[in-house]
């Protein structure tokens, strides 16, 4: 592909979280009810990955040809796509790898990984904020995150959390903010704060 | 590790105060853009901001919620204001400072924030 410009020097997406939310938005379009986002940090291995699954409606073998072409776009509000590949290069920029997987009405799986030290890593930022943006500003979705450490990990599955709520809106304050600290308090918990 | 038991208990403490909010059609709804252009442009602090100011003001008629791309790029973080009955309100190049201008002036007090529409940002 050659094009004009390089996606290397994208300076707008500047945490790999920001990332993780644009591809997540890919999923709600595509009318997921489910999405899974699962981040591992493996320091021995060093690799960073991320890996985003729905249910959505899936693509046809020539859209997932075109996905990685930034000016390919299903949508009609604006003629360029640039969400996966800025995340594709991201990857590929620290020496990683970028797949896709997409069947038509099964859904979707991007996975990516990035070399953990490598010096055009991007960090990952604030992952809690894209996780509980997520999840309050999308009632209808249900969400699986699993945040995964040197073999230690924790997940979030609103499923479980919505059969103890009932009709109990995740965005009630009291909900809302348990869903912060329990993000927080458990990725501390897990990777000890170590910087990523 | 931060339990479930946790979330049980703050169902036992709401199950008698539920119905103070309800998606229903008096519900406001404020809408965020969170396509690639919205995201570059910071729109994930913006409804950060939206959502914590209209829980802790306790605004039960509010409802944040995000959209994909609206079109206008160029102009993100947008967010736009429906209210039923009431012309939708789309105000541009949001901040979080901005966000809580509007939440104080629009959605609690019912004044639109002018300055920071669509129609006075670019004439």
């Amino acid at each position: 592909m050659s094009r004009a410009f390089s996606l290397s020097t994208n300076k707008m997406m500047l945490e790999l979280s920001l990332n993780v939310l644009d591809i997540a938005n890919n999923s709600i379009r595509a009318n997921a009810t489910l999405i899974t986002i699962a981040i591992g940090i493996h320091k021995n291995a060093d690799i960073l990955s991320i890996t985003i699954a729905d249910n959505g409606c899936g693509m046809t073998g020539e859209q997932l040809t075109r996905v990685s072409d930034p000016f390919y776009t299903t949508r009609t509000t604006r003629g360029v796509g640039l969400g996966i590949p800025f995340f594709r290069q991201a990857a590929l920029d620290t020496g990683g790898s970028f797949s896709i997987i997409s069947e038509p009405g099964a859904g979707t799986t991007i996975h990516a990984e990035f070399g953990l030290s490598h010096i055009d890593r991007m960090p990952l930022g604030n992952i809690n904020s894209t996780i509980h943006t997520l999840i309050i500003a999308n009632k209808q979705i249900d969400f699986l995150y699993t945040y995964e450490f040197d073999g230690r990990k924790f997940h979030l599955d609103t499923r479980e959390f919505r059969k103890i709520l009932g009709d109990i809106p995740m965005d009630l304050p009291e909900v809302s903010n348990y869903i912060k600290e329990y993000l927080e308090e458990n990725q501390r918990e897990v990777d000890e704060g170590y910087p990523i | 590790m931060k339990s479930l038991e946790e979330l049980r208990a703050i169902r036992e403490r709401m199950q008698g105060q539920i119905g103070l909010r309800n998606d229903n059609t008096d519900q406001i709804r404020v809408v965020v853009g969170m396509a690639t252009c919205g995201i570059a442009s910071g729109a994930r602090p913006v409804l950060t901001a939206l959502s914590d100011a209209v829980q802790s003001k306790g605004l039960a008629n509010v409802t944040v919620t995000q959209t994909g791309c609206i079109g206008l790029c160029q102009y993100e973080p947008i967010v736009e204001v429906i209210e039923p009955g009431k012309d939708k309100v789309t105000y541009i190049k949001m901040t979080p400072e901005k966000a809580l201008e509007v939440v104080d002036q629009h959605l609690i007090k019912g004044q639109i924030v002018k300055k920071y529409t669509i129609a006075e940002v670019i004439g």
